[in-house]
């Protein structure tokens, strides 16, 4: 296998560990913000807001997926553009409105899901680029 | 509305200077070896001591609280395509602060991106 073509498959693999994770933390996110309800904007409120968040399991469930978002996506920039997971990322839109439809029963106009598939294809162009344009540093073995 | 609009603001600029600053901790910081459990502990410890990515940590904190914030407020179809707005700065910042080649078809994909994100908050 060529390097250019393992580079590419390594990247996208750890994109989609990244977009699965965020997009599940962000949902179990929303699910315990909707437990806890609006937050009001002043000191005592948002103590008030803080306590609740820290105490609630579904926020942890969320944080949870989010360290392995944030682990996965340090990985991934250690040898892969900015540029490139960034938007190669935005491919859990797709994923994330299907998400919002099936588990939150929010309702998707048509406009939307034009948008979701412009941004589809948006990501299957920056996918056809190449995944590292700067020098990268080889670990040092020591 | 207005207070959302704010805290979008507040979150796209602490979340792309916060993983610019990462992006470049990491870059600094050099692929794992392997992707195995230990190499990958090893590098996550190199990682842990390079001090931009603790410039980029506090902002990216900052984005998660103001996410939250706005996640109590608006729905996450909403929140989450509209903060994507990030992506028009985020690729500015990787071609001048980080040095990345933008091509052609990375910028033709990041507009469609864009335009799709505008599209989707729109509702």
């Amino acid at each position: 296998m060529g390097h250019e073509r393992r580079l590419r498959i390594k990247t996208l693999v750890m994109v989609l560990a990244m977009v699965v994770c965020a997009n599940i933390g962000d949902l179990m996110l929303k699910r315990g913000m909707n437990e806890i309800g609006p937050v009001q904007i002043s000191l005592a409120g948002l103590l008030h807001a803080l306590y609740l968040t820290i105490t609630n399991g579904t926020i942890w469930m969320g944080i949870l997926f989010l360290t392995g978002f944030m682990l996965s996506y340090m990985t991934v920039l250690s040898w892969a553009d900015y540029s490139y997971v960034m938007p190669a990322g935005a491919f859990g839109y797709a994923l994330l409105t299907f998400l919002a439809v099936v588990f939150l029963h929010e309702s998707v106009s048509p406009r939307r899901w034009v948008g979701v598939i412009l941004i589809c294809v948006g990501v299957l162009l920056v996918g056809q680029t190449k995944p590292r344009t700067t020098e990268v540093v080889k670990e040092a073995t020591a | 509305m207005m207070r959302s609009l704010i805290m979008l603001a507040v979150l796209i600029c602490c979340s792309t200077g916060g993983e610019i600053a990462i992006t470049h901790g990491m870059k600094a910081t050099g692929e794992p070896a392997r992707l195995r459990p230990r190499a990958l502990l090893q590098f996550l410890s190199r990682a842990l001591k390079n001090r931009w990515f603790w410039v980029g940590v506090p902002l990216m904190a900052l984005s998660f609280y103001s996410l939250l914030l706005l996640l109590s407020w608006e729905p996450i179809s909403f929140v989450i395509p509209a903060s994507a707005l990030s992506y028009v700065v985020g690729t500015f910042g990787a071609k001048y602060i980080l040095g990345e080649e933008v091509s052609v078809a990375r910028w033709a994909g990041v507009m469609l991106v864009c335009i799709g994100v505008a599209l989707v908050a729109a509702g």
